[in-house]
């Protein structure tokens, strides 16, 4: 079947105007000097943590495997600076769990490990060991190993792949710099798994605040000689938060609605993040695994606004002595303002899966304060999963099960959209995540 | 570095808050309050006045007595002493409108647990409960710049007389009639009604749909339909009252059916009633059955199959 390439994006519903605040996106990046010490987090991804193959007193090289597990949802770990292991301990991470981390002392040099070079890929098994070998994840923030996500169950076939490059966060531009700075590779990225997977279409998802990433793809794609039959195309969509999640993503440039409870595969799409893409096709050029990060670095507390590139299991207080303070941050976030998360600590160390640092000041921390609910409706208009927040915050304090069931509780992503858009500023995402537990805790029982 | 604030997602949010929706509210009820004291003189300034300082005053002193949180500065007191005045003729004695904004805060608003919880509109509460208690001076209608207590017929009242009423557009959509003090000038309800849509207070679903309805009736029942869109209450009672929050569904799909509902029995009362005006009654039943309505109309969550449809492929 011919699949026509979308001329305009499809309607979907909800969402918030949520200031864009993208003060980065022009700047260039800066890459990070090297830290002292990094602590590398053992658990980075979504799925089994993995175990360290190195003990303290070890030399290690950049790029070298010191960390695996056996599970299948699961990605290896690779050191990211060259230098002695100093110990195997707990670190708090910046969601406020602790996790095993190599902590590795760093001897300058950033020797590159003598083992690294490309992968032989001849077929789809041997692409999607590459894939699990590279250490990818999804960098978009959800951190699932990207070669499960290639990896499509037989009976279900994909036909369609979307480069998410929505970035519909405030602040966050690190996917914007990188389909800037990095445009051949994404399309490399994109012709490639396009080959393996067998898609016929491919689709360049961008927030239309994003113009330059557009023009940029649309000029590069017109001239490219793989793109012969225009298999492979630029979607402008509406900057509206939270364009680039998934199933609103999925809505917007295929008019595929996911049933709940299943994945893109099950409507024939795989969608990829722009930077996942980008370092897949390079990795597939130089065996490099995933060791470094671009994260945006922004907020009122910071000096130099912008984006760096820093090695993964950078401590934040590392970054925030190279970009510098105004004053000290009262609150940083890991991702951006709707669905990052507040660090508790300043020695948390960046993961695969971060995409920025947000450090707010006194101010910017503050929240207005909490009042009565004026069943205004903007929760319920505003919910891109057709769902009723107000009502779900009441079922969930009244600890109703039956009822949290009835309105679909499991079906909220926690976009934040609907507290972000509460003019009495009610918590209702964290009501419905309590809800979602009390439903987790109530099936359990049955 | 000192400690760092751990908090739930997401750490931004909406510059609207209560009181600024509330603010745009009274904003837009700026031109007919003016239009109100322009048509009926200084009577209709002191009744504004009088309601506005009452309800906040027992509201400030309802919280006060159920030791709970002052919640005066959420304007929305103001919002209901300004409705209640709008509802009333310029010749009310000040203290049945007192009464009235008592009634509407205390007893159909903060007994009920304050913003949010009332069941019907405090105001069109208040409203009807003087109209029952005061037939008579919430029934007789001071003529439009007059400086004597001369009264009129509204021209609803009129043709509820079954006399013939020969209309004068331009003079009703002026507000040169007979009526409450802020129901009159359709003019202002309208510029008031644009404020709240460019700042998005409001959407345009239930008074368009409202008015849409009654028109339609209106013709139906051969009646005249622009004297049934500019007499009475039904663009202050569409614009501003049927679109109060708390007492008009949640969902789109139950704010059709509650602004058809209000039509209809606009339009039946006005037709078939012995009272010669309906929007209040009306809307107050609404406000009633909206709790019925917002469960009949839930939105279906995102990727959920419709009920038919799964019974279906479970059949398969």
């Amino acid at each position: 079947m011919e699949l026509s390439f979308p001329t305009k994006p499809f309607r979907t519903h909800g969402g918030a105007a949520v200031p864009h605040m993208k003060h980065t996106a022009q700047t260039k990046s800066v890459v990070m000097p090297v830290p002292n010490a990094v602590a590398i987090p053992m658990q980075m991804h979504v799925g089994a943590p993995c175990s360290p193959l190195v003990k303290p007193g070890d030399l290690v090289t950049v790029g070298q495997k010191i960390g695996d597990s056996k599970g299948f949802v699961s990605a290896p770990i690779h050191a990211s600076i060259s230098g002695k292991v100093k110990a195997i301990q707990k670190v708090q991470l910046c969601n406020g769990s602790y996790s095993t981390a190599v902590v590795i002392e760093s001897d300058g040099k950033m020797e590159m490990c003598p083992d690294l070079k490309a992968p032989e890929v001849t077929d789809l098994k041997s692409f999607l060991q590459a894939v699990r070998d590279s250490g990818l994840v999804g960098l978009g923030g959800a951190g699932f190993p990207t070669h499960v996500k290639l990896n499509v169950p037989e009976g279900k076939t994909v036909d369609t792949l979307i480069v998410n490059v929505a970035e519909c966060e405030p602040y966050l531009t690190a996917d914007n710099r990188e389909a800037l700075e990095n445009s051949a590779s994404v399309l490399d990225g994109v012709f490639l798994v396009m080959k393996m997977l067998k898609l016929s279409r491919g689709i360049i998802a961008v927030e239309s605040n994003k113009p330059e990433v557009i023009q940029q793809f649309r000029s590069m794609l017109s001239s490219d000689q793989r793109n012969s039959n225009n298999q492979v195309g630029v979607l402008p969509l509406r900057a509206a938060y939270p364009q680039g999640a998934e199933k609103v993503l999925i809505k917007s440039c295929t008019d595929r609605t996911v049933p709940m409870g299943k994945l893109p595969a099950d409507v024939g799409c795989i969608v990829m993040n722009v930077t996942s893409i980008a370092f897949l096709a390079d990795y597939m050029k130089t065996g490099i695994p995933l060791v470094k990060k671009r994260l945006t670095i922004d907020g009122s507390a910071v000096k130099n606004r912008e984006n760096v590139i820093v090695p993964i299991g950078t401590r934040i207080r590392d970054i925030l002595e190279f970009v510098g303070m105004k004053c000290e941050p009262a609150k940083i976030l890991v991702g951006g303002p709707m669905m990052g998360m507040s660090v508790p600590t300043v020695d948390a160390p960046v993961q695969k899966q971060n995409n920025g640092l947000i450090f707010l000041d006194e101010a910017e921390a503050h929240e207005p304060e909490t009042t009565a609910c004026i069943r205004c409706g903007r929760c319920v208009m505003g919910c891109p999963m057709h769902l009723m927040p107000t009502k779900l915050e009441t079922y969930a304090k009244a600890k109703d099960v039956d009822a949290l069931q009835a309105y679909d509780v499991m079906d909220c992503m926690e976009c934040g959209t609907c507290a972000f858009n509460c003019p009495a500023n009610r918590p209702l995402v964290q009501a419905i995540r309590m809800g979602k537990a009390l439903v987790k805790a109530g099936g359990a029982k049955k | 570095m000192g400690k760092l604030i751990v908090s739930s997602s997401p750490h931004l949010h909406t510059k609207t808050s209560t009181q600024r929706i509330m603010l745009d509210v009274i904003i837009a009820l700026v031109p007919a309050m003016v239009a109100s004291i322009v048509i009926f003189g200084w009577r209709a300034l002191c009744l504004l006045v009088i309601s506005v300082l009452t309800s906040v005053l027992c509201e400030y002193l309802c919280r006060k007595v159920m030791k709970r949180e002052n919640t005066i500065y959420d304007l929305s007191a103001v919002v209901t002493g300004i409705l209640l005045a709008m509802n009333v003729p310029s010749s009310l004695n000040p203290l049945m409108l007192m009464l009235g904004d008592v009634i509407a805060i205390v007893v159909v608003k903060q007994m009920f647990g304050g913003i949010g919880q009332n069941f019907v509109n405090p105001a069109l509460m208040a409203r009807i409960i003087l109209m029952n208690s005061f037939p008579g001076p919430m029934g007789s209608w001071p003529k439009p710049f007059a400086a004597d207590a001369a009264t009129s017929a509204t021209p609803l009242g009129i043709i509820n007389q079954h006399q013939k009423f020969y209309p004068n557009y331009l003079q009703l959509f002026l507000g040169q009639r007979g009526g409450c003090l802020g129901e009159t000038c359709a003019l202002a309800l309208l510029i008031g009604f644009v404020y709240l849509l460019v700042r998005k207070v409001i959407t345009p679903t239930i008074p368009l749909i409202y008015i849409g309805t009654a028109a339609f009736l209106s013709l139906v029942m051969g009646r005249d339909v622009l004297t049934d869109i500019l007499c009475g209450g039904l663009l202050l009672g569409a614009i501003f009252m049927a679109t109060d929050y708390t007492t008009s569904p949640l969902t789109l799909k139950g704010q059709v059916i509650y602004a058809i509902g209000c039509g209809c029995l606009t339009m039946l009362i006005r037709q078939f009633g012995s009272l010669p005006e309906g929007v209040s009654y009306s809307i107050i039943i609404m406000n009633i059955l909206t709790p019925l309505i917002e469960r009949g109309t839930r939105p279906m969550a995102f990727g959920k199959a419709p009920k038919g449809k799964k019974k279906e492929a479970a059949q398969q």
